[in-house]
């Protein structure tokens, strides 16, 4: 191919790995670039601030599988970008960065919008690199898309000098990549396997734990046919909602600090937990010592940094989910045991946890014509037959879509697990709608955070990108007030939003369609017209909810997932 | 408890800080430090000595592992194995400590070397133990400065 300009071959490597789509905003550092991308096939959807760039790769990345990509110019640019590339982070999630830097014989010299950006993303990101060479530009590329979608994945970021951009370099044809001090491991070991069978073959009281790890490693399937085989509960974490089906009898719904009473009970009462792609979280395992405390755990995780981190594994399987599952599977049809009969013995298990979801199912007080959230998730959840993409803000909004949407396939819920941000939801639902144009795509939000980043309607509006927002708005930061009300006595202390914009009016200033809605009676209608305005315009729905509802069950705490406030 | 960990990774710029910055963000603690090239120039060896009990050490050790610059991390005080540490002293010397200064610093196999009137520099090397041991002797007689590195240890070679 011979020489061709920098900025060229960073178009040809995305274009060599698939990218369709990529989210930026231009700057002095990145102008080289942006120019070449004017004229290629890759789509450039300019954001209004650099995190929601960043957030909208990220939703890309959640619903497709694929790599996100997001282009940010020097200094501010990169800085804007950093708290989205640290919610890719937190949740594994396949991305890379491209960041404008300074030309290389200014860096370090406090040039304009220079940032060591290498620097402040080290702990944020999976790998990062920092090109200071022509001739490393290709390559850098190449590696940083490996080490992105492979293993555990993550978001890395690349920096790229002016200069390095603006100059010639040799492309050179892509050849497979090795990388000496970087093989995760796939295939699992299989005396682990073998031992982990054994274990379930034996078990009375089994509990599959699935995390976000199954979603990404789109195991779901394999995932399934262990638990129907053998008659296992299943219960999620926030991340691995989806990775089986939400509606089926075994489905225990979420676990955790706002899991359902019944996942939380069978985890407690277990004798064998099998944890796939799931990290042990504090907010899943409340307090440590008291968690699973009857159960031997086997623990699927490709990243061996999260076996015996949190909690003591007995049996560690280090390997992606579903070379694990099936391996284990496979081991198990093998085995010449009656698998059905095995499942048989675990009836009496399924009756318990039956039993304490008839005494304790997700519920919530009816409260006539105000506005209960959970009363909104189910008619969403009813009215889009399960099958929307939902992503969320963060808060009492996002346990609530959690909760009370039925998810039944992985990749319907974008959410910001582990970093919980706040204003992840509207750029992640426009990237999730820019993969899927056909797909109906809901942020639930609150008003708190849907303020974060909602500048981001005039880039939904720009692209023809329409998404429905629904605002649980009960004019406060409702999470912190909740904690406030239960452990602060009641001192809403910078919890309540005295000043809340019209969102109906800014909704139409952004050129949206803006409902409101404040009668327990309207929210069916309400709902069913906002699907039928999104095919043409993003709509803004404003639910005026009962103000202090709260988020049940909660495990406050520091204490054991068994101690739950209810309803 | 103590360990020392050996640990080989890319000779590139801002690897070390990796390195460091995992220790700091996720709160491990780093008793000494020391990083040179090898014998291969494309990377380095940084053998590092740190405390805590089996279960942080092996979060450690993974967490290394996990850095992708990092190729290989080993707990050599698993086994058998040699480290030495270097300080260089400034000693006071005058008249009457002179003497004293140099059959303490022959005790130790060590060696003067800078002289002025008044201090000599010696240079001691040895595990933490003995370089400990000299200061503590010296220490009467008057340190005016010290310079010490951190642990460099190598695994002994197996006796079969």
């Amino acid at each position: 191919m011979g020489k061709i300009k920098g900025s060229e071959a960073i178009i040809q490597c995305l274009l060599e790995e698939g990218v369709k789509t990529i989210f930026g905003f231009p700057g002095g550092a990145v102008i080289d670039l942006y120019d070449d991308l004017m004229d290629s096939k890759i789509k450039h959807v300019l954001v209004r601030h650099e995190q929601g760039a960043v957030h909208a790769a990220d939703g890309l990345a959640r619903v497709t599988g694929d790599v996100g990509v997001a282009l940010l110019t020097s200094g501010p640019g990169a800085t804007n970008g950093v708290t989205a590339i640290a919610t890719a982070y937190m949740d594994s999630i396949p991305m890379v960065i491209l960041t404008g830097q300074v030309p290389t014989p200014l860096i370090g010299n406090d040039a304009f919008q220079e940032v060591d950006i290498v620097g402040i993303t080290r702990p944020c990101t999976k790998h990062n690199y920092l090109v200071s060479k022509a001739e490393d530009l290709i390559p850098t590329l190449r590696e940083a898309f490996h080490i992105a979608r492979t293993g555990r994945p993550g978001p890395v970021l690349v920096d790229l000098p002016k200069d390095v951009v603006a100059s010639m370099v040799e492309f050179v044809e892509k050849k497979p990549i090795r990388m000496q001090n970087y093989q995760p491991t796939y295939e699992p070991h299989m005396g682990q396997v073998e031992k982990a069978c054994k274990e379930i073959l034996k078990a009375k009281k089994p509990v599959l734990y699935v995390g976000g790890g199954v979603i990404l490693s789109d195991s779901n399937e394999e995932l399934t046919t262990l638990a129907k085989k053998l008659n296992i509960p299943v219960t999620m974490t926030l991340m691995g909602l989806g990775g089986f089906p939400g509606s089926d009898p075994l489905s225990m719904g979420m676990l955790g600090m706002h899991g359902s009473y019944t996942a939380n009970m069978a985890v407690a009462k277990s004798d064998l937990l099998i944890a796939v792609g799931a990290r042990f979280d504090d907010r899943v395992t409340g307090r440590i010592d008291a968690f699973a405390p009857h159960a031997k755990i086997i623990h699927i995780d490709i990243d061996p940094t999260s076996i015996s981190k949190n909690v003591t594994v007995d049996i560690p399987i280090v390997a992606d989910c579903k070379h694990a599952l099936t391996a284990i599977n496979s081991w198990l049809a093998a085995s010449g045991e009656n698998l059905e009969e095995v499942g048989a013995t675990h009836n009496q298990w399924i009756e318990t946890v039956n039993e304490w979801t008839r005494k304790h199912p997700m519920a919530y007080v009816d409260a006539g014509e105000t506005i209960k959230p959970q009363f909104v998730i189910e008619k969403l959840d009813e009215l889009t037959g399960g099958d929307a993409i939902i992503t969320t803000e963060v808060g009492q909004n996002q346990m609530w879509a959690a909760q009370f949407y039925k998810f039944n396939k992985p990749r319907r819920l974008v959410t910001s697990g582990g970093l919980g941000t706040m204003g992840y939801g509207l750029p992640a639902a426009i990237g999730a709608k820019m993969a899927f144009p056909d797909a109906i795509v809901i942020d639930v939000a609150g008003d708190g955070s849907i303020q974060m980043n909602i500048q981001e309607l005039a880039t939904s509006k720009q692209y023809e990108c329409p998404v429905i927002i629904c605002i649980l708005n009960n004019n406060y930061l409702g999470m912190v007030r909740q904690w406030q009300e239960l452990f602060y006595n009641k001192r809403y202390a910078a919890t309540v939003m005295e000043v809340t914009p019209d969102f109906v009016a800014l909704a139409e200033a952004y050129g949206a369609v803006g409902i409101r809605c404040d009668k327990t009676s309207e929210v069916e209608a309400t709902i069913k017209q906002a699907l039928e305005a999104v095919k043409k315009s993003t709509v803004v729905l404003d639910f005026r909810i009962a103000r202090e509802e709260g988020v049940f069950p909660m495990v406050p705490a520091g204490k054991a997932t068994t101690e739950m406030l209810l309803v | 408890m103590k360990h020392t960990l050996s640990v080989l990774l890319q000779n590139k710029p801002g690897v070390l800080s990796r390195v460091t910055g995992l220790f700091s963000g996720r709160g491990f603690n780093i008793e000494s430090l020391s990083v040179a090239v090898t014998l291969d120039p494309s990377l380095s060896c940084l053998t590092l000595v740190t405390k805590g009990n089996d279960a942080i050490v092996e979060q450690i050790t993974k967490q290394l592992h996990k850095l992708i610059d990092v190729i290989k991390v080993t707990d050599i005080s698993e086994g058998e194995y040699v480290e030495r540490e270097m300080a260089l002293i400034r000693v006071k010397a005058e008249n009457t400590t002179r003497a004293e200064v140099l059959r303490v610093i022959d005790i130790f196999r060590g060696k003067v070397i800078d002289v002025s009137p008044k201090s000599y520099a010696v240079e001691v090397t040895g595990p933490a133990s003995k370089i400990q041991a000299v200061i503590d002797i010296l220490r009467p007689i008057g340190i005016k400065e010290i310079v010490r590195t951190g642990t460099i240890a190598m695994a002994r070679a197996p006796k079969k």
